[in-house]
C-alpha cells in the first residue's frame, strides 16, 4: 500500500447542466428544459435511495409521491433516527416575515460570501429561491415551528447574518423537520411505493456500462450480503466528519457509501473543506466517544470570553469584569459574538494556544449568560434555551444559569463531498448525491441553519425535478441481474474484504485504529493546517493502513449481527479518505473558509484567499488503490457576488 | 470506579439468553454509561470474546436508538436517555444489571438490541399529514394559536425510543401512539385526517401485540422527553370522538 501523496492534473470538469442567463431565472429555465417522465411510466422505474436523513427522507417520499418505485436503505433500526435529527438551531428561509430587509438575493449573497467564494452561484441562488417553499411544505406537514402569540411563525437571527431569517422549533429543529420527512416517507411505505430496508448498510456501488445500476448492501441483523438494482441511485448518506474520530456526528455516521462510490468513478470534491463548530462541550478525557454540540443560537445572547491573564485559574465568577477579554466583541465589533463559525472557532483556538483557555487542559472558553439573565430574566432565557442548558448540565454537572458554560470547537460538518453538477448528478451517470453527501452549496464554509435548508431543498425539490431528465433520457436500460459478471465481481470484492477483516485476528480493535487516524487528522488537518504538518500526516496514514491490515482484530463471523465488523469496515474507508483530505488540504495553498493554512494569512491573522490561483472546486478522481489521484478543476465564475476578502471587523 | 456488570447475553433472536457477569475497572464518573460499555467491549474484543451488542447512535439524547434497562429501570435511574446517563449516578463498587427492553412486541435481536419496527408501522398507519411535496399553501395562510403550537411541539418531542413500552407492566404503546396523535390532531393541518388517524393508529397498535393500558403511569415516568400521562387521556378522547363521529356517518 503506497502513499498517494502525489497527484496528477486531469482535464477540467465542467458542469454541463447549469443553465445560463440571469441567475434568478436559471432554476426555472432548467426545470423547463429538463425532460419529464410520463406519470404512467414512472412506476416502471426503480430508484435506490441510500440514507433517510433530511435529504434522503424527503427525496424518497417525494419520488414515491411522483410515482417512482423507491427502494430505500438506512443502517439505523428506523428511518426516523438519521443524524439530521440532532440539528438544533434552525432552518434559514428568505421569507422576510420580519420586514428587516431580507430577500432571496440577500440569502444568496450571504451564502456565497459566507462560503468564502468557493461555491457555485447558480446552485446557491437556487437554494435561496427554494428556501421559502421548504417552510410552506414543512408547515403543511404539521412541523411545530415556534410561533408568536398572533399565531404566526417566529424567526431569529443566526450565526453570521444580520437578518432574522431562521425558523426554529425550540432547540430541536432538525428533529421536527426530520420527523416531518419521516412521516411523509412512512405514508409512502404504507402505500407500497417505498420498499424500506432498515438496518441495511450499503457497502458498494454497482456500475454497469458506465451507469450506476445498483448497490451491494449488508443486512446488519443476519449479515447477508445482497444486491439491489435500479435505474438510478441516490446517495443521501451524509458527511464524513467521523474521519476525525471525535466529532459531533452520530457514532455510526460513516463515509463508506460516498467513498465506495468515489472508488467506482465518482469524483470527490473539496474533501479538505470541513467545518469546526465553535460551540461544543469540551472533552473530559480519553474515554470520550463523541462530542456534543450546543446550538450556536446560544451566541445570540451568550457572551464569549477568557481571562485576560494567562494561566488564570480562578473560578469564572471570581474574575472581575475588567480582567475578562470578550475577544470576539473586541476583535469584530460589528458582528461580535455572531461572527461565522470558522472565525469563532479559530479565535477560540488562538486564545487557548496563548494559554488563556479555561477548564481541564485549558481547552475551553466561557460562554456567559449572566448579562442575558439580568437583561431578559431567567424565565425568558429558560424559554429560549432551556433544553440546551439542561443538556449542558447533564453532561458537565455544572449549572449554566449560575456559572458560565465552557465551550470548545469540534468537527461538525463537511462541506466537501461527491462532486455533482447542477442536476446533483455525480460523474457516474445515474448516480446522484444530495444533502451533506455532495459538495454543492456551501463552498468552503457553511452558514448556520443552512444544512437543514440544503438537505430539504435537494430532497423535496431539486432532485425530484432533475432526476426526471436522466430517467427520461434513459427510458429503457438493459435489465441487470445477479448473474452479470460486473455484479459478481463487486459482490466478490465486498465478501473478500469482510472475510479478510475477520481472518487477520490481530491484536488491535477497530476503535483503536479509528482513534489513531482521527487524532492525526485533528492535529494536522484540523483547525489550522501547514505544509509540513500535512506532509507528516500523508506519510503516516499509509503506515497506519498497513498496520491495520496486519493487526486488526474482529471477533465473531460475517453471518450474524456483528457491530465490530461494521465498525472495522468503516475504518477501512476512513483510512483512505483521510489521505485524500490531507492531499487536498496540501494542494490548496491558500486559506479559505474552514480551510486555514497558516502560511496564508493577512497581516492581522485572518484567512488570506488566493483567488487568482484557487478560485475552483477541486474534484478528485480515483485512479486505483495506491495510485496518485487525478485533480480535475471546476473553475468558479462570480457574476453577481464579487469576491472580496471576507471582513467581519 | 470499579463496577460489577450483569449483562443480558443472547446470541440471536432464537437463542436462549442469560445474564453474564463482568468486572470493569478505572471507570471515570464523567463517562457516559455507553462509554463505560465501550470500555468493556474493547476489553472483550482483545480477549477474543464477543462484545456486548447494543443500539446507540447520536449519543446526545435525540435519535432514540439507545435502549437499555438498567437496574430494572428503562434508561436507568435518571430521567434521560441511556446515552445521557453518566457514571456519576453510580457509586464505586456497585453491581449494575443491564438488560434489553422487555416487551413481546419488541423481540430481542441480539444481547441488548431489540426490534422496534412495530413503532414504524404505527406511524405508517396514520401518523402523518397527507401533504404531497409542492402542494403546500403559504406558511402564514393558517395561523396557529401559540398554545396549540406549543402543545403540538411538546408531544412531537417523542424520540420513539420505546422506554414507555419497556417500563409498562403491560407492554403497552399508548404513550408513544398518543404523543403522535396529540401532536397532529391539535393542528389545523392535521384536522382533515383527525378521525382516521386515531382509529387506524390505535388499531395498528393493537395488532402489533402491545398490551392494554391500566393507567399504571410507568410510561410517563420513564419517558426521557417528559411526554405527560394525560397524553393518553387525550388519545382516548380523540378515539371516542372519532368512533362516534364515524358511527353517525
Amino acid at each position: 500500500m503506497n502513499s498517494y501523496a502525489d497527484y496528477t492534473t486531469g482535464a477540467p470538469v465542467v458542469d454541463g447542466t447549469a443553465p445560463d442567463g440571469p441567475v434568478a431565472e436559471r432554476w426555472d429555465k432548467r426545470r423547463f428544459e429538463a425532460k419529464l417522465v410520463n406519470p404512467a411510466n414512472r412506476r416502471k422505474h426503480t430508484v435506490i435511495v441510500v440514507g433517510t436523513g433530511l435529504a434522503g427522507g424527503s427525496a424518497g417520499a417525494t419520488l414515491a409521491e411522483q410515482g417512482y418505485h423507491v427502494v430505500q436503505f438506512c443502517y439505523q433500526d428506523s428511518p426516523r433516527r438519521a443524524h439530521s435529527i440532532a440539528a438544533q438551531g434552525g432552518i434559514n428561509a428568505a421569507k422576510n416575515y420580519r420586514n428587516d430587509g431580507d430577500s432571496v438575493h440577500r440569502l444568496f449573497y450571504d451564502t456565497v460570501k459566507g462560503g468564502d467564494f468557493r461555491a457555485r452561484e447558480s446552485n446557491v441562488h437556487r437554494l435561496a429561491q427554494i428556501s421559502v417553499e421548504i417552510i410552506d411544505q414543512c408547515v403543511a406537514q404539521g412541523v411545530p415551528f415556534a410561533r408568536e402569540y398572533g399565531g404566526l411563525l417566529d424567526t431569529r437571527s443566526f450565526g453570521g447574518v444580520q437578518v432574522s431569517r431562521t425558523f426554529y422549533a425550540r432547540g430541536q429543529t432538525g428533529q421536527q423537520l426530520l420527523l416531518g420527512a419521516y412521516q411523509a416517507l412512512s405514508r409512502q411505505i404504507a402505500a407500497g411505493n417505498v420498499e424500506m430496508h432498515p438496518r441495511t448498510e450499503m457497502l458498494d456501488l454497482i456500475v454497469v456500462d458506465g451507469r450506476a445500476r445498483g448497490i451491494v448492501a449488508r443486512d446488519l441483523i443476519t449479515g447477508r450480503i445482497d444486491t439491489y438494482f435500479a435505474d438510478a441511485v441516490v446517495l443521501a448518506s451524509g458527511g464524513y466528519g467521523n474521519v476525525f474520530y471525535l466529532s459531533t456526528n452520530a457514532m455510526n455516521s460513516n463515509a463508506t457509501a460516498v467513498w465506495r462510490a468515489h472508488r467506482r468513478g465518482a469524483y470527490f470534491a473539496n474533501p479538505c473543506f470541513t467545518q469546526i463548530h465553535p460551540t461544543c462541550i469540551p472533552r473530559t478525557g480519553d474515554h470520550q466517544s463523541k462530542l456534543t454540540l450546543m446550538s450556536e443560537s446560544l451566541r445570540n445572547d451568550g457572551r464569549i470570553w477568557v481571562p485576560k491573564a494567562k494561566g488564570d485559574t480562578r473560578p469564572a465568577n471570581g474574575i472581575p469584569e475588567d480582567e475578562r477579554d470578550y475577544y470576539l466583541e473586541r476583535i469584530y465589533p460589528s458582528f461580535g459574538n455572531l461572527v461565522p463559525r470558522d472565525i469563532a472557532s479559530r479565535a477560540a483556538k488562538n486564545v487557548c494556544d496563548e494559554g488563556r483557555g479555561v477548564g481541564p487542559g485549558g481547552q475551553g472558553v466561557y460562554l456567559d449568560f449572566a448579562d442575558a439573565i439580568s437583561r431578559m430574566g431567567r424565565a425568558a432565557v429558560e424559554a429560549k434555551y432551556g433544553n440546551l442548558f439542561d443538556m449542558y448540565q447533564r453532561i458537565t454537572d455544572e449549572d449554566p444559569y449560575e456559572v458560565p458554560m465552557r465551550i470548545y470547537p469540534a468537527v461538525h460538518y463537511t462541506m466537501g463531498g461527491l462532486w455533482v453538477d447542477y442536476d446533483l448528478q455525480t460523474t457516474v451517470p445515474g448516480l446522484f448525491a444530495i444533502g451533506e453527501a455532495n459538495f454543492s452549496d456551501h463552498g468552503a464554509n457553511r452558514l448556520g441553519a443552512s444544512a437543514l435548508m440544503q438537505g430539504l431543498a435537494d430532497g423535496y425539490f431539486v432532485l425530484p425535478a432533475t432526476i426526471n431528465d436522466y430517467l427520461a433520457r434513459n427510458p429503457r436500460q438493459d435489465e441487470v441481474t445477479g448473474e452479470h459478471p460486473v455484479v459478481q465481481e463487486v459482490l466478490a470484492e465486498t465478501q473478500d474484504r469482510l472475510n479478510l477483516l475477520l481472518s487477520v485476528d490481530g491484536d488491535r480493535t477497530p476503535d483503536s485504529f479509528h482513534r489513531e487516524v482521527g487524532e492525526l487528522m485533528w492535529e494536522f488537518c484540523g483547525m489550522a493546517r501547514t505544509d509540513a504538518g500535512l506532509r507528516k500526516a500523508l506519510s503516516r496514514i499509509p503506515q497506519i493502513r498497513e498496520e491495520f491490515w496486519r493487526r486488526i482484530k474482529v471477533p465473531g463471523t460475517g453471518e450474524e449481527f456483528n457491530q465490530s465488523l461494521e465498525k472495522a469496515n468503516r475504518v477501512v474507508d476512513y483510512l483512505e479518505l483521510a489521505e485524500l483530505m490531507c492531499l487536498d488540504a496540501l494542494h490548496r495553498a491558500e486559506s479559505c473558509g474552514g480551510h486555514f493554512r497558516e502560511e496564508s494569512q493577512t497581516p492581522d491573522g485572518e484567512a488570506a484567499r488566493h483567488d487568482e490561483e484557487f478560485s475552483y472546486a477541486a474534484a478528485w478522481e480515483f485512479t486505483g488503490t495506491g495510485e496518485a489521484p487525478a485533480l480535475h478543476k471546476e473553475d468558479l465564475v462570480f457574476e453577481y457576488v464579487h469576491p472580496t476578502q471576507r471582513s467581519y471587523a | 470506579m470499579k463496577l460489577t456488570l450483569r449483562v443480558w447475553r443472547q446470541r440471536a433472536a432464537d437463542a436462549d439468553g442469560a445474564m453474564s457477569t463482568y468486572e470493569v475497572d478505572d471507570i471515570s464518573p464523567d463517562m457516559s454509561f455507553l462509554e463505560m460499555l465501550d470500555t468493556l467491549n474493547e476489553e472483550l474484543i482483545l480477549r477474543g470474546e464477543d462484545p456486548v451488542a447494543f443500539d446507540h447512535d447520536c449519543r446526545e439524547g435525540i435519535c432514540g436508538a439507545c435502549s437499555l434497562v438498567i437496574n430494572g429501570d428503562a434508561h436507568g435511574p435518571e430521567r434521560t436517555t441511556t446515552c445521557q446517563l453518566h457514571m456519576r449516578s453510580f457509586r464505586d463498587g456497585d453491581t449494575i444489571d443491564v438488560e434489553p427492553w422487555r416487551a413481546s412486541a419488541f423481540p430481542v435481536i441480539k444481547d441488548l438490541v431489540v426490534d422496534r419496527t412495530a413503532f414504524d408501522r404505527i406511524i405508517q398507519a396514520g401518523g402523518y399529514v397527507t401533504a404531497p411535496t409542492g402542494a403546500a399553501p403559504e406558511a402564514h395562510a393558517t395561523p396557529v394559536p401559540k398554545p396549540d403550537a406549543d402543545f403540538a411541539f411538546e408531544h412531537a418531542e417523542c424520540i420513539g425510543c420505546g422506554a414507555c413500552v419497556a417500563a409498562c407492566p403491560n407492554g403497552a404503546a399508548m404513550l408513544f401512539t398518543s404523543a403522535k396523535i396529540n401532536h397532529l390532531n391539535v393542528l389545523p393541518q392535521g384536522a382533515p385526517e383527525r378521525e382516521t388517524r386515531v382509529l387506524d393508529m390505535v388499531a395498528q397498535m393493537d395488532e402489533e401485540g402491545f398490551g392494554g393500558c391500566t393507567l399504571a403511569g410507568e410510561c410517563a415516568t420513564a419517558c426521557p422527553k417528559g411526554i405527560p400521562l394525560v397524553s393518553i387521556t387525550g388519545m382516548n378522547k380523540e378515539w371516542l370522538r372519532a368512533t362516534r363521529k364515524v358511527a353517525k356517518r
